[in-house]
């Protein structure tokens, strides 16, 4: 559903851009041909630059509501030819898919919560102007920014603590991270001292400033880290394939998505493929479209409302230590 | 200021909240980051898990010399560099440019609409933005059915079983997924540019491109400089997730990164000394870069990192 209003977006934009053009000219009253040129070559380049982003998404959503066996014939392009709910139907009957679904949205909510918490503590710890140990727990999170022990020394230190074939993989090791804190840390920076210290005066400890006066005056940013954050576990599979890939119960969406992808390419797929086309006209192609609109649905339509807390998050993680 | 105080016994009693979080944060940080260094011994040994980290034997550099004498390393250096590079400068032209006409857009409604939709693709996985990419280039897809219409080739194009088309693909998806993600930053210093600048440019009778040139792009510069340097020490860290995803055993001479390369040997082959020396080797770089790039900026008088 989504999908439809981005193309109502498209459509509007480009009939939007051709009305300012013209209204553009009226208003300026001396524009050059120099001016004007420019103008419709940057709005041709505008709309190109949209298609271009928009068409690839529109087609898996066509693909995804096609028959499967239909759909093999190509020539879909931005509407379904044989419009048909299957390949949903298939992929919600998919068990692997179900559970990773539910992985997904558990390590999403626990792992955005967790990171939240922690990181807003180490940013309020480390942005204490009188805080004796400040420089050296800032420099300690910001050398991690640089380096790391790699893959197999942090995959064998996993698997000696016990966190291969778990859920606390997903949301315990990268739980802090220094770009995150930093953000943090410079909007609390951002924060009138005064607030602090008229609280303290009244006697209040480091734990009630931070809850009750810092807190609430840093959602912005807390937003931001959450986003950041929950888009990272949505779409991270790659610890899933490392760390459980023994562990069915902990498999996640985008590595369910991964599996059907290579299977697109498989030849074991093809058995799969004659099987469901006994069933109703399924295939691996179709079945992946359905599977991708459905793992990119929640992100497509949460993200714009959240536009001016990624922006800010961004400005500020520029400015660095 | 703060950092000339002393040890005090006041200040301690008092922050002793403070102390205990950043200690137990601390003690996190360490297992976690710190923890796994210990484990660039086994680059230095012939490290078998039986008798662990303590009574490996000790090898020196000979994992190393292996390393170097593997065409199949060589070769990932080479595609790790190659792809790096390519994908650090067409993204970043891609973005400033973005920018830069986004910012001249006149109408207000359609510069909001192109920027939210440019930040779709970012917010996507790489496991998605690969399957469209499948799709797109497949036999029956966008990019060969429009080749085929305008006549541009006889027959269909695998795109995915020839070498030359690998790194150009790279860069495309890349630049796909985050050109208008990295425009947001630019878009931000742009519009932090004093807007009299342009109206003292205007009554010198500059044109939009000299506007461009001479307040927009001088405007941006420290901002352009900073991330540059921020991106070039994780150019050889750029290089896996699509390179993985994409990657198929008709291109792996040039679609194998260092990091697929310590996948496939510490992982796959379980040879971890192997795979941590050549993991050692990308940090090391990496660090490096970032040094030396941090001291050519200071030298510049740019701002600096750290």
């Amino acid at each position: 559903m989504n999908q439809n209003s981005n193309v109502a977006c498209t459509i509007q934009n480009k009939e939007g851009f051709k009305v300012k053009i013209g209204t553009g000219t009226k208003s300026h009253k001396k524009i050059s041909a120099g001016d004007l040129t420019f103008r419709i070559c940057n709005g041709i380049f505008m709309i190109v630059f949209v298609i271009v982003t928009l068409y690839p998404v529109i087609n898996t959503l066509a693909i995804s509501l096609n028959d499967g066996t239909d759909a093999l014939r190509g020539g879909i392009y931005l509407v379904p030819r044989v419009f048909t709910w299957k390949n949903y139907e298939t992929v919600l009957a998919k068990d692997n898919l179900i559970t990773g679904a539910v992985i997904t949205v558990a390590r999403t909510i626990i792992g955005t919560l967790l990171a939240l918490i922690t990181n807003a503590i180490l940013a309020f710890i480390v942005s204490r102007k009188n805080f004796m140990f400040s420089k050296q727990v800032s420099l300690f999170w910001v050398i991690t920014m640089y380096v790391n022990g790699g893959l197999i020394p942090t995959f064998l230190l996993y698997k000696s603590i016990g966190l291969t074939n778990s859920f606390a993989v997903y949301v315990i090791p990268g739980m802090i991270s220094a770009f995150n804190m930093l953000v943090i840390r410079t909007y609390m920076k951002g924060i009138p001292i005064s607030l602090e210290e008229s609280a303290q005066l009244d006697g209040a400890g480091y734990t009630t400033i931070f809850l009750k006066i810092i807190s609430p005056l840093c959602k912005p940013v807390y937003a931001t880290v959450a986003l950041f954050v929950a888009v990272g576990q949505w779409n991270s599979w790659f610890d899933a394939m490392l760390y459980n890939r023994m562990a069915s119960e902990y498999t996640t969406l985008q590595y369910e998505l991964m599996k059907l992808l290579s299977s697109v390419s498989n030849q074991s797929s093809s058995a799969e493929a004659m099987k469901n086309a006994g069933e109703g006209s399924v295939t691996p192609t179709s079945v992946r479209a359905a599977a991708t609109i459905i793992t990119m649905l929640p992100i497509i339509c949460i993200y714009p409302f959240l536009q001016k807390y990624f922006v800010t998050g961004l400005t500020l993680g520029g400015v660095k230590e | 200021m703060t950092k000339k105080k002393s040890f005090n016994m006041v200040d301690f009693k008092h922050q002793k909240v403070l102390i205990f979080w950043a200690a137990v944060i601390t003690a996190y940080g360490f297992i976690f980051y710190y923890l796994p260094l210990v484990g660039w011994v086994m680059a230095f040994q012939n490290y078998k898990p039986v008798t662990g980290l303590l009574h490996s034997q000790f090898v020196g550099l000979e994992k190393f010399k292996l390393l170097f004498s593997d065409v199949a390393f060589l070769r990932v250096i080479r595609n790790t560099l190659a792809m790096g590079i390519i994908n650090l400068v067409v993204t970043f032209v891609m973005a400033i440019v973005f920018a830069i006409l986004l910012n001249e857009m006149a109408s207000k409604g359609g510069k909001k609409v192109v920027q939210t939709i440019s930040y779709l693709p970012h917010f996507l996985s790489w496991i998605i933005v690969t399957g469209i990419l499948h799709d797109a280039l497949s036999g029956t897809g966008i990019i060969n059915t429009l080749l085929l219409h305008f006549g541009c080739i006889s027959q269909p194009i695998n795109f995915f079983a020839h070498e030359r088309y690998f790194w150009p693909i790279v860069a495309f998806a890349n630049v796909w997924k985050e050109t208008g993600w990295n425009a947001i930053i630019y878009l931000a210093a742009i519009t932090s540019i004093d807007p009299s600048l342009y109206e003292a440019a205007a009554i010198d009778g500059a044109g939009r491109w000299e506007k461009i040139k001479n307040v927009t792009l001088p405007g941006i510069k420290p901002t352009i400089m900073i991330l540059l340097l921020m991106n070039v020490g994780n150019v050889l860290n750029a290089g896996f997730e699509i390179q993985y995803l994409l990657g198929n055993g008709l291109v792996q001479n040039v679609s194998q990164t260092i990091d697929i390369y310590v996948l496939k040997w510490g992982i796959s082959q379980g040879d971890y000394s192997i795979g941590t020396a050549a993991g050692i080797f990308k940090s090391v770089v990496s660090i490096v870069l970032i040094v030396v790039f941090n001291n050519i900026a200071k030298r510049h008088g740019e701002e600096r990192l750290f």
